[in-house]
C-alpha cells in the first residue's frame, strides 16, 4: 500500500488498488490442478489468467507410439465422470476409418451405456452445481445413484471407472440378462430420486437467487466461443448431435430435446434435469430392444480379437489373437 | 450426405476460386486445402455465407510430416448448427513460416492457436497473446512434433538436500518400450548382439 506518504487531500480510499491473488493449483475448489492468477476489486474478478498447464497429461504424445487397443484406456482417464462416452468417440473414429460395422447387439449395449454415462455426467453436474451455491444434500443423494450406476459399469466390464469396455468393432463382452433386469429396476426407481432432487432445488428460493440470470450466454457467444451440448441448449438452440447427426443407432430411439429460454445457469440446470429423464427413456427403450437382439457384440475381423471358443479349436484364431495384442492392427503397413 | 457435401464443395470452390487450392470428400467429410495467406478471408466467407454458415469453430489442430518441405499442416474444423454440416480446412505451413491468426473472426481460436503454437511451434501473426498454454513453465521444444521424444528431455524430482524440485536431463533405467517386431531372419536393420565379431574375422 502507498500508505507511507499520507496526504490530507488524498483519502485512504483513493489509494486502494486491486488485489492480486494466486488461486491453486492445489485448492479444493479448483476441481483438479487448475491455477488462476486473479486480479480482484473487492469481490469482483477484474482479470483472470488461467494456467491450465498442470491439467495436461500428454495423452496425444503417449498415443503416438501405441496401437488402437492400447490407446483405448487413455480415454477413460480423460473424462472420469462418464468414461465410456469418451471411449465411444475413439471407437467411432476407428470404425469410420476402417469401415467396420458394429453388430446390432453391440450397438445397443453402447447406446445403453452411453446414456448411463450421460446420467452419471448430469448427476454430477446438477448436484455439484447445487453444492457450489450452498446446498450439501443434493450431492449426497446424487452420488448414491452414481454409485449404483458405477456398479452397472463394474458388472459389464469389471471396473468402476477405467472401463475399457467399448472396443473398436463393438463392446468387449456381452452383458448377462440379470444385469439388464437390474438396470431396468433401477430405471423404475430413479425417477423418484430425480423428483426428490427436483423438489429440493427447482423452486428453492436460494437456489434460484444464485442461479437465475447468472452466467447468461447469448446465441452470439455460443458461436464465438464454440459451445456445444447443454451450453447451447440452455440458450434456446435445439442442437443435439444424437438428433442432428445420429451416430450408433440413435436414429431409432424416440427422445425429446429440452431447450432453455434465458441461457442462464438456472435454465441449464432445468435442461440437465429433463435430459436425465430423456436418457432414462432411452435406457428403457434400449433394454427392450436388447431383450430381442441376440447375437454377437463385436464385429469379428482383423480389428477385433477372435472368440475364446474359436481360439481353442482354430490355430489361425490363436495366431490372430497373439498378433493383435502384441503388434496391433497398426503393424500391417 | 455425400451429395450435399459434393454440392457444398463445388459451391465454395466456385465462389472463392482464389482461396481453394483443392477439395475432396473422404469418409463423408469435406476437406478443403487452403493457402496460408487466404485462410482468414475464407473463414470469414464460410461464416458469413448463407449456404455455408460455418459459425462454430470446433477445433484447430495440426499434423507434423517431418519428411515434407512444408512440414506442418494446420487443420481447422468448423460446424454449422444452422445448416447441420461440417467442414475441414487444411493449411500447409513451413516450419519457420507464420500463419495468420483467425482470432478476429472466431474468438475461440485464441486458445486453440496458443495450443498449436505450444505443441507444434506454428506461429500465428496477429494473435493477441501467443504464449505457451499446456507445457510446463520454461519448457523448450514442441512436444507433438514427430522428432520430439515421448520421454522428453528433462525430468523433475524433489531434492531432499536442496528442499526443492529440481530439473534434470532424462535418465531412463529401462529402454522406452518401443518394440521392434522385425524378425532378424527377415533382414532386420540392426546387428544382432554377437554378430559384430563376424566382420572382424
Amino acid at each position: 500500500m502507498d500508505g507511507a506518504k499520507f496526504d490530507d487531500a488524498v483519502t485512504g480510499e483513493q489509494n486502494i488498488r486491486n488485489f492480486n491473488i494466486n488461486f491453486g493449483p492445489q485448492h479444493p475448489a479448483a476441481h483438479g490442478v487448475l491455477r488462476l492468477v486473479l486480479e480482484l476489486d473487492g469481490e469482483i474478478v477484474e482479470r483472470c489468467d488461467p494456467h491450465i498447464v498442470l491439467l495436461d497429461r500428454g495423452t496425444e504424445k503417449l498415443m503416438e507410439s501405441r496401437t488402437y487397443l492400447q490407446n483405448l484406456p487413455y480415454f477413460d482417464r480423460l473424462d472420469y465422470v462418464a468414461p465410456m462416452n469418451q471411449e465411444h468417440a475413439w471407437c467411432l473414429a476407428i470404425e469410420k476409418l476402417t469401415g467396420v460395422e458394429v453388430p446390432r447387439r453391440g450397438s445397443l449395449i453402447r447406446v445403453l451405456y452411453s446414456e448411463i454415462g450421460r446420467i452419471l455426467n448430469h448427476l454430477l453436474s446438477v448436484t455439484t452445481q447445487a453444492m457450489d451455491v450452498g446446498a450439501l444434500t443434493p450431492p449426497l443423494w446424487g452420488f448414491e445413484e452414481r454409485e449404483k450406476l458405477m456398479c452397472f459399469y463394474e458388472r459389464a466390464c469389471g471396473a468402476r471407472l477405467h472401463a475399457a469396455y467399448f472396443r473398436p468393432g463393438g463392446v468387449h463382452q456381452d452383458i448377462p440378462d440379470d444385469l439388464l433386469d437390474d438396470i431396468d429396476l433401477w430405471a423404475m426407481e430413479f425417477p423418484r430420486v430425480l423428483a426428490d432432487i427436483d423438489g429440493l432445488l427447482t423452486e428453492n428460493r436460494i437456489f434460484k437467487q444464485r442461479n437465475c440470470d447468472i452466467g447468461v450466454v447469448s446465441e452470439q457467444e455460443i458461436l464465438d466461443y464454440g459451445f456445444s451440448g447443454v451450453m447451447v441448449r440452455g440458450s434456446g438452440m435445439a442442437w443435439d448431435l444424437r438428433r442432428a447427426q445420429p451416430y450408433e443407432c440413435y436414429d431409432e430411439f424416440g427422445f425429446q430435446i429440452p431447450v432453455g429460454k434465458n441461457g442462464d445457469c438456472y435454465d441449464r440446470y432445468l435442461v440437465r434435469m429433463e435430459e436425465m429423464r430423456q436418457s432414462l427413456s432411452i435406457i428403457r427403450q434400449a433394454i427392450g430392444k436388447l431383450r430381442e437382439a441376440t447375437g454377437d457384440v463385436m464385429a469379428r475381423g482383423k480389428l477385433s480379437p477372435p472368440k475364446r471358443g474359436d481360439m481353442k479349436t482354430s490355430m489361425e484364431s490363436l495366431i490372430h489373437h497373439f498378433k493383435l495384442y502384441t503388434e496391433g492392427p497398426w503393424a500391417r503397413r | 450426405m455425400t451429395e450435399a457435401l459434393q454440392e457444398l464443395g463445388t459451391q465454395i470452390a466456385a465462389k472463392r476460386p482464389d482461396c481453394v487450392l483443392s477439395w475432396a470428400i473422404a469418409f463423408d467429410e469435406l476437406t478443403v486445402d487452403v493457402a496460408p495467406a487466404d485462410i482468414v478471408g475464407l473463414v470469414e466467407f464460410l461464416r458469413a455465407d448463407n449456404t455455408c454458415k460455418f459459425s462454430s469453430l470446433v477445433d484447430i489442430t495440426a499434423v507434423d510430416y517431418p519428411e515434407r518441405g512444408k512440414r506442418l499442416d494446420a487443420v481447422y474444423h468448423f460446424l454449422s448448427m444452422y445448416q447441420n454440416h461440417r467442414i475441414r480446412l487444411r493449411v500447409s505451413i513451413r516450419q519457420d513460416d507464420m500463419g495468420p491468426s483467425i482470432v478476429d473472426v472466431h474468438p475461440s481460436a485464441n486458445w486453440f492457436e496458443r495450443e498449436i503454437f505450444d505443441m507444434f511451434g506454428i506461429l500465428f501473426s496477429g494473435h493477441p497473446d501467443l504464449r505457451r498454454i499446456l507445457t510446463d513453465y520454461g519448457f523448450r521444444g514442441y512436444p507433438l512434433r514427430k522428432d520430439f521424444p515421448t520421454t522428453g528431455y528433462t525430468e523433475v524430482r524433489y531434492d531432499e538436500a536442496e528442499k526443492r524440485v529440481v530439473y534434470e536431463p532424462v535418465n531412463l533405467v529401462q529402454e522406452y518400450r518401443q518394440f521392434d517386431f522385425m524378425s532378424p531372419w527377415e533382414g532386420a536393420e540392426y546387428i544382432l548382439p554377437g554378430d559384430e565379431k563376424e566382420g572382424a574375422k
